[in-house]
């Protein structure tokens, strides 16, 4: 009995002297380590799989060297959760002992990793989870964080502005049914609603939605528009559903409704489709092509915003590294040396504001079906139909009068003209 | 010595020896421990309900969230749980989960076998929905995010006190279960496994027996709760979803349903493989994967089990040997 209650005894003491023998030494300082978190398994991991191929296609262009550092890149898996997220980013902070963490993907990775980037005196960059309050109301709590992607609502407020424009009257919105989908819809609500428009229906149906039969009916026939806002599959379901029912009404979205994520998959149904986002990869310049034609070469897709968002962090971060001489000059003076950035990248010109939001080029963008970059098949495309140049996070609204207004949420802005 | 003894002897001397490695080791070993050992209190409640009283609960993940969500309302709201008052927090986590325990336990507790796992599913995801939509309270699919870990004299920030601490509920945890599960309420819970009608008839009251199990059950799972919430420093719905309480069911039919310790030995074998061994290498999934499948292939009683099989395998040997001696003796 006792033998074999040693027996059960030993793998864990050997687990455990094994785990002591994988601590890593002390590394000299030219090496410059990143730690990269992204869900690589589970529901997420192809928009995972965007975000590292992008990363890793800027490293593999400078050959992990930025001006003198040997950028040691290590990507962590968080399976989309955040306590996961939580657990990876602490093993890269103080396992790994990395300099800077970047990723993270859902608005909930974002808000789960911001304190781990403070507790551990660790630089934080986003590429990608757009939580507004990260960079708003909650920003004085994440010292160390700056954003180089975008805030959920960054795109709506010139999309509203834009759809008044057009002399829409009344929209009904449609969106998935958390966090995320609120403020994007509500970024465009209060766009839209300030130049005379009235958001006359919000339905949310919940994230994940694989049928839309009940929902479309409802859509109310007095809109003169529809906004969406969809993610990941519902994407592809909503436009065919609506299609089918005979929408003869146009149809705006969010910039991941159409994303060059989802857009390849897509049918014709979703041609003349306008959406908003910092980054379009039909947009005509020069940068653009050749990155678009490079990154297709390689990984046989067109990037989406995942990829170019993380490129542009990689290539900011070599920004503030080359400056610095191949060195890591601290955590505080690297947010700081990155917030002062002014960069021309792939998606734009882009600088970074007082509450460490990049200040962007915002595309309003059609879907159409044509030939681009010499491609000689006809395939879907976001072409850039009017350009928002040096977006603020805050758009065409006061900044002091936006943060005292409570966050996007499922009741604000609250819908006046619903009934 | 009788080995009852030595089995308890065994497993001190195994919590000392894990008290004593790993405050040694790094600090990310530290901390998954410590997120193991609070799990691991989810798993042996899971185990006082399945293998004691033999209802398979598929919704304790509920619990652990009203523990979590307690803590991080009262700590993020009213800063309160903060200082000495953490003790007060983890007590109104037990008692605001056994509350919840007691009112889903009127409605489970009349079904059993397969429809006791629908039932507590449909509960679990009860509360999996109010975490997810009740935005105004608990932060939606954000989740809320605690700032601080409580100080009081000691400082719990520090990842070793914390880690003695959340030791320290384990072990206590652990004792009182034991306790359980040995008093004559527990024995009678076992007979209700074996079976309830004979339990019924000898006069027990079979149904007030498996509802006491279920709240206390409840209530140890919001203790687990308490300490996750603390551990990771974020509180989402994700702890609440299902597959929370698939892998607490899981974790404890691995290591051995019925026996306690199996149920932490699952919980560190699935928690080791799924945090520490997927930071090595991409291909971890297919070693948990193995690890079920064999353990339900080779041992059903689960890791525990395994000295029990030795044992049997040589009796077994024994008498083949005694059985070869006679035949050569009588030819």
């Amino acid at each position: 009995m006792t033998i074999t209650f040693l027996r059960r005894l030993g793998p864990p003491l050997l687990g455990g002297a094994v785990a002591l023998s994988l601590t890593p030494a002390a590394n000299a300082t030219e090496e410059l380590r990143i730690g990269f978190v992204a869900p690589t398994t589970g529901i997420f991991a192809q928009v995972g799989k965007d975000m590292v191929d992008g990363f890793q296609l800027y490293l593999d262009d400078v050959n992990s060297d930025f001006g003198g550092a040997k950028v040691k890149f290590i990507v962590e898996d968080e399976q989309g959760k955040p306590d996961t997220a939580v657990t990876r980013a602490k093993k890269l902070a103080l396992q790994d002992k990395v300099h800077l963490l970047v990723g993270g993907l859902l608005a909930s990775s974002g808000y789960a990793l911001a304190p781990v980037s403070t507790a551990e005196k660790t630089v934080y960059v986003v590429p990608v989870s757009a939580a507004d309050d990260l960079t708003q109301r909650d920003l004085a709590k994440y010292p160390y964080l700056v954003r180089t992607g975008w805030s959920s609502s960054q795109p709506s407020h010139p999309f509203g502005q834009w759809a008044c424009d057009q002399g829409y009257k009344k929209i009904a919105a449609i969106g998935a049914d958390y966090a995320f989908g609120y403020e994007v819809i509500g970024g465009f609500q209060r766009a839209f609603e300030a130049c005379g428009g009235q958001i006359i229906q919000k339905i949310w149906p919940p994230i994940g939605t694989k049928d839309f039969g009940p929902y479309i009916p409802t859509i109310r026939q007095d809109a003169d528009a529809i906004f969406t806002l969809m993610v990941g599959p519902m994407s592809l379901q909503f436009p065919k559903q609506l299609a089918a029912s005979g929408n003869k009404k146009p149809v705006l979205g969010g910039g991941t409704s159409y994303d060059e994520f989802v857009l390849p998959s897509m049918g014709d149904e979703v041609i003349g489709h306008v959406s908003a986002l910092q980054y379009s990869a039909a947009l005509e310049t020069p940068k653009n092509e050749a990155f678009v034609k490079k990154y297709r070469a390689k990984f046989g897709k067109v990037p989406s915003y995942y990829s170019e968002t993380n490129y542009t962090s990689a290539q900011m971060i070599h920004e503030v590294i080359k400056n610095n001489k191949g060195n890591f000059p601290g955590a505080e003076e690297f947010v700081k040396q990155l917030a002062a950035l002014k960069l021309d990248t792939i998606r734009g010109p882009v600088s970074i504001d007082d509450m460490r939001n990049p200040v962007q080029n915002i595309y309003i963008k059609k879907v159409e079906k044509k030939k681009m970059f010499g491609y000689d098949k006809e395939e879907l495309w976001n072409t850039v139909i009017k350009t928002y140049p040096n977006v603020t996070q805050f758009g065409q609204f006061n900044k002091d009068e936006f943060l005292k207004t409570p966050v996007y949420s499922r009741d604000f802005p609250p819908c006046k003209f619903c009934n | 010595m009788k080995s009852q003894n030595i089995k308890v002897l065994s497993v001190v001397v195994a919590l000392a020896a894990l008290a004593i490695i790993v405050p040694n080791s790094n600090s990310f070993v530290i901390l998954l421990t410590t997120r193991a050992l609070a799990l691991s209190i989810l798993v042996m409640s899971v185990d006082v309900l399945l293998g004691y009283t033999g209802l398979p609960s598929l919704g304790q993940a509920a619990y652990l969230g009203v523990g979590a969500y307690v803590t991080a309302i009262l700590a993020t709201r009213y800063q309160f749980g903060l200082g000495y008052d953490f003790w007060i927090v983890a007590l109104l986590g037990i008692c605001f989960s056994a509350a919840l325990a007691a009112v889903f336990g009127l409605l489970a507790i009349r079904a059993t076998g397969v429809y006791f796992l629908m039932i507590t599913l449909a509960l679990g995801q009860c509360a999996w929905g109010l975490a997810y939509r009740w935005n105004s309270l608990t932060g939606g699919d954000n989740g809320i995010n605690l700032r601080a870990r409580p100080k009081f004299g000691i400082d719990l920030a520090n990842e070793v006190t914390f880690f003695y601490l959340v030791f320290g509920f384990f072990a206590v945890s652990l004792l009182l279960m034991y306790t359980l599960v040995r008093s004559p309420f527990g024995r009678s819970l076992m007979g209700i496994r074996e079976r309830e009608l004979r339990m019924k008839i000898l006069g027990y009251n079979t149904w007030l027996h498996k509802y006491l199990a279920f709240i206390i059950a409840g209530g140890f799972g919001g203790l687990a709760g308490v300490l996750w919430a603390h551990t990771a420093g974020i509180v989402s719905p994700e702890n609440v979803v299902l597959t929370t309480s698939v892998d607490a069911l899981l974790m404890a039919v691995l290591g051995g349903a019925g026996t306690l310790v199996g149920g932490v030995i699952g919980a560190m074998i699935v928690f080791g493989l799924r945090e520490y061994l997927s930071t090595l290498v991409p291909w971890w999934q297919y070693v948990l994967g193995a690890v079920y499948v064999l353990t339900i292939l080779y041992l059903p009683t689960g890791l525990m089990g395994i000295p029990q099989r030795i044992r049997q395998r040589r009796t077994l040997m024994g008498r083949r040997n005694e059985m070869k001696k006679i035949a050569t003796v009588t030819s």
